[in-house]
């Protein structure tokens, strides 16, 4: 199976669109069997386009420490190990704070007269199914008000099935910090999305770091080009990365995706060009096996 | 004292646009007054790029702690892996190794390893700034690509900020907050007042701004929403304005779709300093006038 992410630093620039437009061009034509992984839990929208009957769902849970009073002496090695912070000694008591958890387990293994037990504090969901175009979809649902987005990513990555398709598409948060980081690891090749402004810029530079941070391939894909004259293509150049694919700023993109039509739909045109794109891609990827 | 903090949700709506224009608007209207200024999106800080910002000092941010085993007091036994949770921990020539980008420095494997070889080391993860601009002092960041942490950094910058608050008598703190709803977001919005949400008129917009109001909801803070792009599909905006009206939620304006706001962009400024008579300067002066008659 082969993995391509979907990243751009700047939210907004369009990594949703390039995802379902890869997606369902490859799924269509080429009748392969192609799995999205919506990996934006804090605000995930793939759905909203591909419109999937969501049939099997499944909790994320992160374990946090339920202390048994009757045991607890009030040592207060807990709270010493806790790197998070998230145990407080009061009044020889010790206290949890759920939130502040990360579910590492090292109290419990810690406590000398074993009075901790874990017990699972749901943070979010996962959610699959198959929507338009037989494509296969999964994402994650971060709880509002819960700051831990890396486990829900992380367990969304792992849910499986035992079904194997052969294209993993990843559409990933925004930023280049740890949710990116964990929705991208290990995948064979990194789709940057930006746009032609300062702001594009600036965060592709981010973006494009990150990446190199972790040894992976990438290529970008300007959108919206027309919108500023900042030179893209200029750093692409300079940094030695493949430009993909150029689309235009077009209002009637922007009011079809607005209205959840995919690019595909509202141009049917971007099939061919995905496809080629997904040639091109594919050919780096196998090039960088064979080094 | 207010903190108000503009959050959109789904990345891309416009929040840096909008916060670089009410600073420029508050010190118009207030100029013997500052405000301070922060950027939040520490991952992504694009709020100095319109802000003329001149660096006044640079600190270093340390973020978490990361494990690391002495290969020389490693007797390979295997402890370290079995209590990671994190699959940070592989095995390598009989010995164990770290791997730095999935370690959460959680420090289990440490207090396990019965060899004493495992050692936490701080990690220089970001810098922060104090700058000065024409609207008054602003503290930003720059996480390093690929580090954690970014609600860490965001509390660091502003509790700075609320210092230099207190301390000069400042009577705004404004915020450009990240996107989504996790981590940063969480620090961002601990200590406001008011909390601004920019939306657009998409499917997407709307869904995000519904799960950034439950997570306002968690906090004791006033929300209000524009709407940004507003003209692009009609029905979508009207979408939001039914959802808003729903919740109880005022709109305080709508900002249409205007090409003034990446010409701005490219020449460094607010839109409203740019081109003033702009459509979009116009309705961004409605939301701010509004804005501080709900403030006051």
């Amino acid at each position: 199976m082969k993995r391509i992410a979907v990243a751009s630093g700047k939210g907004g620039t369009g990594k949703t669109t390039v995802a379902v437009a890869l997606a369902e061009s490859l799924s269509v034509e080429n009748d392969q069997i192609v799995l999205v992984s919506d990996c934006d839990v804090e605000a995930p929208n793939v759905h909203l386009y591909l419109d999937p009957d969501f049939e099997q769902s499944k909790d994320v849970n992160v374990l946090i420490p339920q202390i048994e009073e009757d045991s607890c002496t009030g040592c207060g090695i807990c709270s010493e190990v806790c790197q998070y912070n998230a145990i407080i000694l009061l009044k020889d008591r010790p206290m949890v704070f759920p939130s502040l958890c990360h579910g590492c387990g090292s109290c419990t293994l810690n406590c000398p007269e074993k009075a901790i037990r874990e017990i699972p504090n749901q943070i979010g969901i996962l959610e699959r199914g198959i929507g338009n175009e037989n494509i296969y979809l999964r994402h994650g649902l971060l709880n509002p008000g819960e700051p831990l987005t890396v486990p829900v990513i992380a367990a969304l990555r792992k849910w499986n099935d035992g079904f194997s398709p052969e294209l993993e598409i990843i559409d990933s948060p925004p930023g280049a910090s740890c949710p990116v980081v964990e929705a991208i690891r290990g995948v064979d090749f990194l789709l940057l999305v930006t746009e032609p402004t300062p702001f594009g810029l600036h965060d592709l530079k981010q973006a494009h770091q990150m990446a190199n941070e972790l040894s992976i391939r990438t290529g970008v894909i300007i959108n919206r080009d027309g919108i500023g004259e900042t030179d893209i293509q200029g750093y692409c150049r300079e940094n030695g990365i493949p430009l993909l694919m150029t689309i235009p700023l077009d209002r009637k993109i922007g009011a079809g995706l607005a209205r959840g039509d995919t690019l595909l739909e509202i141009y049917p045109e971007y099939g061919d060009k995905f496809r080629a794109l997904y040639k091109e891609v594919d050919q780096m990827i196998e090039e960088a096996v064979g080094l | 004292m207010t903190q108000l903090v503009i959050l959109s949700g789904k990345g891309g709506t416009g929040k840096t646009n909008l916060s670089a224009a009410f600073s420029h608007l508050y010190h118009q209207k207030n100029p013997g007054q500052k405000a301070i200024l922060v950027d939040a999106d520490v991952d992504a800080a694009n709020l100095a790029l319109l802000l003329e910002a001149e660096e006044l000092s640079k600190e270093l941010f340390i973020g978490g702690a990361i494990a690391k085993i002495d290969p020389v007091l490693c007797n390979g036994c295997g402890r370290c892996q079995e209590v990671c949770r994190f699959d940070a921990v592989s095995s390598q020539d009989e010995k164990f190794v770290i791997d730095l980008i999935a370690c959460e420095g959680c420090a289990s494997c440490l207090y396990q390893c019965p060899e004493n070889a495992i050692s936490l080391n701080k990690q220089q993860a970001g810098e922060w700034y104090i700058s000065e601009t024409p609207y008054g002092k602003f503290f930003h960041a720059h996480l390093y690509p690929a580090q954690e942490n970014s609600g860490k950094l965001v509390a660091l910058i502003k509790s700075r900020a609320q210092e230099e608050l207190e301390n000069s008598g400042a009577e705004l703190m404004l915020v450009d907050g990240p996107p989504g709803i996790g981590c940063p977001v969480i620090s961002a919005v601990s200590g406001a007042n008011i909390v601004l949400v920019v939306t657009e008129p998409t499917l997407a917009g709307l869904h995000d701004l519904g799960r950034v109001l439950e997570t306002t909801t968690h906090f004791d803070v006033q929300v209000e929403v524009c709407i940004n792009k507003s003209d692009l599909y009609p029905e979508g905006a009207q979408q939001i304005r039914e959802f808003c009206q729903e919740k109880g939620i005022d709109i305080l304006g709508e900002i249409p779709f205007d090409l003034a706001v990446p010409r701005a962009m490219n020449q460094g400024q607010p839109v409203t300093k740019f081109d003033p008579q702009a459509q979009s300067s116009i309705a961004i002066k409605g939301i701010w006038e509004r804005l501080m008659t709900v403030i006051d």
